[in-house]
C-alpha cells in the first residue's frame, strides 16, 4: 500500500481551458496517507469521480502531478500503477467461476499456479465467498458480484490502493449494512489505502476516517465525521452533511451577539475582527432546542420518522428545522433556544473563527 | 377510491403477487415498502392496468376496471429511470399529455408554466432533457405526471437514481405537490427511512404478499408480524429468541427481561423478541431497562449518530446512539434494552400483542 | 378476466396467417403433390409414389451438389465469422467514424443479389474486368470460366464481399453494449488484448454470433443467384449447387416430379441442419 500525493492537480475535459469555469477539477492539493480510509463526498458534477479516475490512471490530469510513495506516476498507465477499483455496477467475468474471477488478475501477471491458489483461497475467506468458489459468477446476486469485484483487488498483494466508485448503488438497503461493516473490518485488519467516492453522506461518514467534501471542482473541507458535523467550514458542508442539513440564516454580528430580526442570539465567542461580507449564522437542527422558554416560533409541520421527530417551524419569517426525541412532546406555545456549542458564524459562506 | 380484491398474478410458474386486497382513498399518499423483487413493481403494473391479474379484480370508484387497458384509465406513472422525450424541449415534454388530450393552447401554456414553477423548472423550459442534471430530468417527468391531472399517480422508486441531497429535497416536495390534487398517490421504495419521511400510509410487501397496511408510523411502531418488522427496519431489526417463564423472558448472561404488562397473559414458550436499534442504548433509558454485556464488532459514525455493531451470544445487533462513540473492536460493553419498546412474536412470527394493541 | 379484448387479437393475426398460407403453405403442398406424381405434359398425372425420392437419394448428381453446398457453407462461415468479428473489433466506438463505417458496411447489403452477381461477373472478366485484367497483367492465370478453382474463388470472394458486413453489424451491436467499466476493470486486472476478447467481448457477442452463424448458414446453403449469374454452375458442374441443379431439373429438363421431390428433400435438410445448429449452439450457450 502506498501514500498518494496529489500535487496541484487540475483537470479540464475540453481542449483549451481558459477560465476556472472550464475546469471540472479546479485545484486539488492533498495527500492520502498510507493505510488511510478516505471518502470523496459531494453532489454529482463536483469532480469527485474525475479525481478518482485521475488517481486510477483512467484519466490524465491537465495540470499537476500524482505521486505514489514519492514516485511520479502521473504518466503511467492503469496497469503500471497497480491499483484496484470497484465500480458502481458490478464488473465480473460472466463465463468464469468465482474462483477464476479472483485468479484472473494474478494469472494475467504470470503468477505461478500454487501461489495463485493460496492467494485466491485467502481472498475467498476474507470476502466470505468461499462457499461459492466453484459457481459461475453470472448467477450471483448484486452484492456477491460486488464482493467479487472487490476480491479481484484484494487478491493482489502489491496493490497501492483500492478505489471505490459508488460501489453500493445497486445494493439493497439491508445488504448495504452488511457490506459496509465488512469493508470497515477489512480495512482495520489489513490496513489498505482506500479511497471511496460517494454522494451518500452516511456511506462516506461510516466508511471513512477522513472525509473529503468536494463542491464545484474544489475540496471545501477535509475532516473527521465529527469535525464535518460540528464545525462545517463552508455552508455547503453544513447543508450537505446531516439530514436535515444545517439551518443557515443571515444575521448582523456585534461583538459576542448576533441579531436576527427582533431577536438577539448570544454567541460562544466574538468572531474575528474585520469579518465582512454576507454574515450568516449556522446551526444544525440537532442543536436547536424546542421548549417552553426562548425565542418564539410557529410550527408548520412535524415529521415523525420513528427514532426522532423533525419539527419544521417558522422563525422570524424564515424556515428552521429542529430535531426532537422520540418520546418528547411538542409544547403548545413553542419556543426555541440555540445550544451555543452548535453555533457557527459564516462570512461569504466560509466559517469564521470565534475568539473566547 | 382504488380497490384491489384478492388480486393474484402468476407468470409462468412463479407467483409475483399473492392474494392482495387493498383499498386506497382519494387524496391519500400510500407507500409500498419492500426489498427488490418483493412485488412492488408488479403490484403497480396491476394498479395501472398494464397487466391483468390472474385472478381477483380491480375496482375504481365502484366500477370494475379489471382488464381495462392503461390507455383507457387516467393514470400517470414515473419510473426510477428518467424517462422523457429526448428530442422535445422540457416545455413540450410537460405539454405532451395535454396535447394528446387535445387541450386548447392557452390552457396548455398555463398548466405547463404552473407545473414548471412548482418543480423549479422555469429556467429550463427551452432546453432538452438530456442537457439537464438527473434531478431536473426527473422533475420534468414528475411535471408531466402533474399536468396529466391523473386520478392515480404511481411512482416507482422515482428518487433512487438521484443524489442524496436532491432526494431529500424532492421527497419533501412530492407529497405537497400532489396533496392538493386529490389523486391517489402510490410510491414504491426499498428504504424504510424514505417511507417514514413521506408519512401517509404504508403497505409492507414480502414475497408478493402485503404483510400489513396502515398509517406509516403505526406500521413502524406496531408491526403485526416479524416479517413486517424486519421489512420496516433500517438498520436491520435486532432480534433474539427467548423463553418466557412467568413474568420474564430468560436472557443468558443478562438480567431477565420483564414481560410487558399487556402481554402478561401469553403462554410460557419461546418467542422472538425484536427491537429497533435506537432502543438499545448505552445509558439506562428507564428504570425498567435491562443491562446486557455485548462485544463490539464495528462502530460506524454518520456525523451526528453512531451505529455500533454488537455480538451478543450468537446474534448480531446494532445500537444507534446520538453523538460520536469510539470503541475498540472486541471490547465488551454494557448496553440497555428498554422493555417498553420491545416487540414480541410467537413461533409463527405473529405478534403476541393483543389485537387492540395492533395497528390496522 | 382475460375476455373480449383478448379474442379480438386473433383478427389482428389473420392477415399474417393468410399471407403465410398463400406464400408458404399452399405452394409447399403443391410441391408435395408434384413429388408423388409423374407427367408427360398436357396436365395428365400418374401416381408415382416414392419413386422420385428413391431416385434422388440414389443419384450421384444430387449427392455431389450436396457436397458442394456443404463445402461452400463451411468455407464461407470459416471466413466470414472471424473476419466479421475482426472488423467489428476494429471499428471506431465513438466519434464521426461511427456513422461513416456503418454506412460503408451497410452498402453491400443494400445491393440486390443478381446485381452483385453481374458486378462480379464483369469485374472478373479477363478482357474488360478490372479484377480479371489486373490479375492477368500480374501474371496469374486467372479465368473463372474455364478453371473450377478460379470459379470457386470468385464465388466465395463474392459472397464474403456481400455478406461479411452482416456479421460485422451484428457483432458491432453486441460490442457497443459493453459498458466502459468492463474495459477499465480489465485494464486494472492487467488483462491482455486476447483475454479482453476471450472473457469480455466474446461472451457479450455470444447471442448475436449465434444469430449470425444461423443466418449465414441458411443463406449460403440456399445460394443461387450469384453463381448462376457469374458461372452458370460451371465450368462443368463444379459450381452447380443444389439450388442451381434444382432449377436445371425443373425448368431445363422439365422433370417436375423429380424436381419437386428434390425441393422437399432440400427443404428438410435445411430445416434439419438449422435445427441442429441452433440446438447445439443454444445448449453451449446455456452451459456457459
Amino acid at each position: 500500500m502506498a501514500r498518494i500525493d496529489c500535487n496541484h492537480i487540475r483537470h479540464a475535459y475540453g481542449p483549451h481551458p481558459k477560465s476556472d469555469k472550464d475546469y471540472a477539477l479546479k485545484e486539488v492539493h492533498h495527500a492520502f496517507e498510507d493505510g488511510g480510509a478516505y471518502a470523496l463526498l459531494g453532489p454529482s458534477g463536483c469532480g469527485k469521480t474525475t479525481l478518482l479516475n485521475i488517481i486510477s490512471g483512467l484519466l490524465y490530469p491537465s495540470h499537476g502531478e500524482l505521486l505514489f510513495d514519492g514516485k511520479d506516476v502521473t504518466n503511467l498507465s492503469t496497469q503500471e500503477r497497480n491499483i484496484a477499483q470497484v465500480f458502481q455496477f458490478p464488473v465480473i467475468y460472466d463465463t468464469m467461476t468465482v474462483y477464476d474471477n479472483l485468479a484472473f488478475p494474478l494469472r494475467n501477471r504470470g503468477v505461478p499456479e500454487p501461489d495463485v491458489d493460496r492467494k485466491v483461497r485467502e481472498t475467498l475467506e476474507m470476502t466470505g465467498l468461499a462457499d461459492m468458489a466453484r459457481r459461475k459468477a453470472r448467477g450471483l446476486t448484486a452484492d456477491q458480484k460486488q464482493k467479487i469485484s472487490l476480491g479481484r483487488g484484494l487478491v493482489r498483494s502489491d496493490v497501492n490502493a483500492i478505489l471505490f466508485d459508488e460501489p453500493l448503488t445497486v445494493i439493497d438497503p439491508h445488504m448495504k449494512w452488511v457490506l459496509r461493516s465488512q469493508l470497515k473490518q477489512l480495512h482495520r485488519r489489513f490496513g489498505f489505502t482506500m479511497v471511496y467516492v460517494t454522494h451518500d453522506q452516511t456511506e462516506a461518514l461510516t466508511f471513512a476516517e477522513n472525509v473529503v467534501v468536494m463542491y464545484e471542482g474544489e475540496i471545501v473541507q477535509i475532516g473527521s465525521p465529527a469535525e464535518l458535523f460540528e464545525r462545517p467550514k463552508h455552508t455547503f458542508v453544513g447543508y450537505f452533511i446531516g439530514s436535515p442539513g444545517m439551518n443557515v440564516m443571515p444575521v448582523a454580528v456585534e461583538g459576542r451577539s448576533a441579531r436576527l430580526g427582533s431577536q438577539t442570539i448570544e454567541l460562544p465567542g466574538a468572531p474575528k475582527a474585520g469579518t465582512s461580507g454576507v454574515i450568516e449564522l449556522g446551526i444544525r437542527p440537532e442543536y436547536v432546542r424546542l421548549g417552553a422558554t426562548g425565542m418564539p416560533v410557529s410550527i408548520r409541520k412535524v415529521e415523525d420518522i420513528g427514532r426522532h421527530k423533525v419539527v419544521r417551524a417558522s422563525f422570524e419569517g424564515r424556515d428552521i428545522a429542529a430535531i426532537v426525541g422520540e418520546d418528547e412532546d411538542i409544547p403548545a406555545d413553542p419556543k426555541i433556544a440555540f445550544d451555543p456549542d452548535g453555533i457557527n458564524i459564516y462570512a461569504d459562506s466560509w466559517r469564521v473563527e470565534m475568539g473566547g | 377510491m382504488l380497490e384491489l380484491r384478492n388480486v393474484t398474478k402468476t407468470v409462468g410458474a412463479t407467483e409475483h403477487i399473492r392474494d392482495v386486497s387493498l383499498t386506497l382513498q382519494h387524496g391519500s399518499l400510500n407507500v409500498l415498502l419492500g426489498p427488490t423483487l418483493s412485488g412492488k413493481t408488479s403490484l403497480m403494473r396491476l394498479m395501472a392496468g398494464l397487466d391483468v391479474p390472474t385472478s381477483g379484480s380491480v375496482w375504481f370508484d365502484g366500477k370494475d376496471v379489471t382488464g381495462i387497458p392503461v390507455q383507457k384509465r387516467n393514470v400517470a406513472m414515473v419510473y426510477q429511470q428518467f424517462i422523457n422525450y429526448p428530442a422535445m424541449t422540457v416545455y413540450e415534454n410537460i405539454a405532451s399529455p395535454l396535447r394528446v388530450a387535445g387541450t386548447e393552447r392557452a390552457k396548455i401554456d398555463k398548466e405547463v408554466r404552473n407545473a414548471a414553477a412548482l418543480l423549479k423548472l422555469t429556467p429550463f423550459l427551452d432546453r432538452t432533457p438530456l442537457s439537464l442534471s438527473g434531478g431536473q430530468q426527473q422533475r420534468t417527468a414528475l411535471a408531466r405526471a402533474i399536468v396529466k391531472n391523473a386520478s392515480l399517480v404511481l411512482l416507482d422508486e422515482p428518487l433512487a437514481n438521484l443524489d442524496y441531497k436532491l432526494r431529500e429535497e424532492l421527497r419533501a416536495e412530492l407529497p405537497k405537490i400532489f396533496a392538493a390534487s386529490g389523486t391517489i398517490f402510490v410510491y414504491a421504495t426499498t428504504e424504510p427511512h424514505e417511507a417514514l419521511l413521506l408519512g401517509g400510509n404504508t403497505a409492507t410487501l414480502s414475497e408478493g404478499r402485503i404483510t400489513q397496511f396502515g398509517p406509516t408510523i403505526d406500521v413502524f411502531r406496531r408491526p403485526n408480524d416479524l416479517v413486517t418488522a424486519k421489512t420496516f427496519a433500517d438498520p436491520p431489526l435486532n432480534t433474539i429468541v427467548l423463553k418466557k417463564s412467568g413474568s420474564s423472558f430468560l436472557l443468558d448472561g443478562g438480567v431477565n427481561l420483564p414481560v410487558p404488562a399487556e402481554l402478561a397473559g401469553i403462554a410460557d414458550t419461546s418467542y422472538t423478541i425484536g427491537f429497533q436499534p435506537h432502543h438499545l442504548s448505552l445509558t439506562r433509558p428507564s428504570p425498567s431497562a435491562v443491562p446486557v454485556r455485548a462485544k463490539v464488532s464495528v462502530t460506524e459514525i454518520t456525523g451526528s449518530e453512531s451505529f455500533v455493531h454488537l455480538d451478543f451470544a450468537d446474534v448480531r445487533w446494532v445500537m444507534l446512539e446520538h453523538g460520536i462513540l469510539v470503541f475498540e473492536p472486541d471490547q465488551t460493553i454494557e448496553v440497555f434494552i428498554d422493555p417498553r419498546h420491545i416487540m414480541v412474536f410467537d413461533a409463527n412470527g405473529r405478534s403476541a400483542a393483543p389485537p387492540q394493541m395492533l395497528a390496522a | 378476466m382475460e375476455r373480449t379484448w383478448n379474442n379480438k387479437a386473433w383478427f389482428m393475426v389473420l392477415p399474417v396467417l393468410l399471407l403465410v398460407a398463400f406464400s408458404a403453405i399452399i405452394p409447399l403442398m403443391t410441391v408435395v403433390n408434384y413429388s408423388v406424381q409423374d407427367t408427360f405434359g398436357n396436365n395428365v398425372f400418374f401416381w408415382a409414389g416414392s419413386e422420385w425420392f428413391e431416385e434422388i437419394l440414389h443419384s450421384d448428381r444430387f449427392w455431389e451438389a450436396m457436397a458442394r453446398n456443404l463445402a461452400f457453407s463451411a468455407i464461407i462461415l470459416i471466413i466470414e465469422i472471424p473476419l466479421g468479428i475482426f472488423i467489428a473489433l476494429n471499428m471506431p466506438k465513438k466519434g464521426w467514424g461511427v456513422p461513416v463505417c456503418l454506412v460503408l458496411m451497410a452498402l453491400p447489403l443494400l445491393i440486390p443479389w443478381n446485381v452483385v452477381g453481374t458486378i462480379w461477373q464483369v469485374f472478373g472478366r479477363v478482357d474488360i474486368g478490372l479484377l480479371g485484367y489486373t490479375l492477368r497483367a500480374l501474371g496469374f492465370n486467372y479465368n473463372y470460366v474455364n478453371d473450377p478453382f478460379d470459379a470457386w474463388i470468385t464465388v466465395i470472394v463474392m459472397d464474403v464481399w456481400h455478406w461479411t458486413s452482416l456479421v460485422v453489424l451484428l457483432c458491432y451491436a453486441g460490442l457497443v453494449s459493453i459498458p466502459d467499466a468492463y474495459y477499465q476493470a480489465a485494464k486494472i486486472d492487467g488483462a491482455s488484448r486476447w483475454a479482453i476478447f476471450r472473457y469480455i467481448q466474446l461472451p457479450k457477442m455470444n447471442r448475436v454470433l449465434l444469430i449470425a452463424v444461423l443466418l449465414r448458414f441458411m443463406d449460403s446453403f440456399m445460394i443461387y443467384t450469384e453463381p448462376f449469374v457469374v458461372t452458370g454452375g460451371g465450368p462443368g458442374n463444379t459450381t452447380t449447387f443444389l439450388s442451381i441443379d434444382l432449377v436445371k431439373l425443373a425448368i431445363g429438363e422439365f422433370n417436375l416430379g423429380e424436381a419437386a421431390a428434390m425441393s422437399i428433400v432440400y427443404f428438410l435438410i435445411i430445416m434439419l441442419l438449422s435445427w441442429v445448429f441452433y440446438t447445439v449452439m443454444t445448449a453451449y450457450d446455456a452451459e456457459q
